[in-house]
């Protein structure tokens, strides 16, 4: 169950119009690093955690990347309001524009529809946090390429931001992992019941 | 206080949460957090309450709607919507 509180984790308050940044946000929307990605990635993988810890902070971190969705969208949406027909063609964005309009649409900066492809769920905690842990690093990976193509203050700040998300979340998964392995390492002793083997 | 005022407040405050929250997860006997934890939600929940009775419902039905004798939940600005949120001051985020 989810409850939706109507605003944003962090503000997105962008004054200027730009179809070229807006092309490249893409990338975190519906790209194979991007939000989505992690939130499903996340959400679906607690399923199979089995540590306390790491079932809370996989269903907590795929919550919080619901929101960050929701923020990229919400950039997107910013930078394409107005745009006119002369700045989508000289940015590149006609391929787009003709399949979605200026809609939001999960799919990359290169246009590659978003996959499950790019994710797994293994159904083995320790596979999965350690792909939890480069997903965050490539997704911290992604927000730095983005950074350096972005001039925009108004769309900086929340591109930090994100970045910043990033790097607590491969944190806390990385001490997830911790937890997991000392509680593989305990030794455990197994009592079998008494049989009686004369049915007495 | 105006509208933004208080969602730039609650918006601070919701995060603490969010963070302390997923620190929380992995360090769950840190008592210093715990209070930490406690003392942001009773802030937020105060600061939450107060934007809820001047400018409506920001929950999807956990949020009473009784502002008025009409459905306010699906009055505009959107979170999406540039209108609706609130600029920070440039020394808070350089």
């Amino acid at each position: 169950m989810w409850i939706y509180e109507k605003k944003l984790e962090f503000p997105v308050k962008i004054k200027n119009r730009d179809a070229r940044l807006a092309k490249i946000m893409l990338e975190q929307y519906g790209g194979a690093d991007g939000e989505l990605g992690a939130s499903i990635r996340y959400l679906s993988q607690r399923f199979s955690m089995i540590t306390p810890e790491a079932k809370a902070t996989l269903n907590d971190i795929g919550t919080e990347e619901l929101a960050h969705l929701e923020i990229m969208g919400t950039i997107f949406s910013q930078l394409t309001d107005g745009l006119s027909v002369e700045e989508i063609k000289a940015a590149g964005l006609d391929p787009y524009y003709v399949a979605h309009g200026l809609g939001v649409y999960p799919a990359s900066a290169a246009g590659i529809p978003f996959s499950a492809v790019g994710l797994q769920s293994k159904g083995n905690p320790v596979a999965d946090l350690y792909e939890n842990m480069a997903a965050e690093q490539k997704a911290k990976a992604t927000y730095d390429y983005l950074i350096d193509l972005t001039d925009d203050p108004d769309v900086l700040r929340p591109l930090r931001f994100l970045r910043e998300r990033e790097i607590v979340h491969f944190q806390r998964f990385g001490e997830c992992l911790d937890i997991l392995r000392d509680y593989m390492n305990e030794k455990r002793m197994i009592v079998m019941p008494e049989i009686n083997l004369l049915n007495k | 206080m105006d509208r933004e005022k208080i969602l730039q407040s609650l918006t601070a405050l919701d995060f603490m949460a969010v963070d302390l929250g997923l620190y929380l997860n992995t360090h769950p006997n840190d008592k210093e957090a715990l209070e930490e934890y406690n003392k942001i939600i009773t802030s937020a929940n105060i600061v939450r309450e107060k934007y809820e009775s001047e400018y409506g419902p920001l929950c999807s039905f956990r949020s009473s709607d009784n502002n008025s004798d009409t459905w306010s939940w699906k009055n505009n600005p959107w979170p999406w919507e540039e209108s609706f949120n609130f600029q920070l001051a440039v020394k808070e985020c350089n």
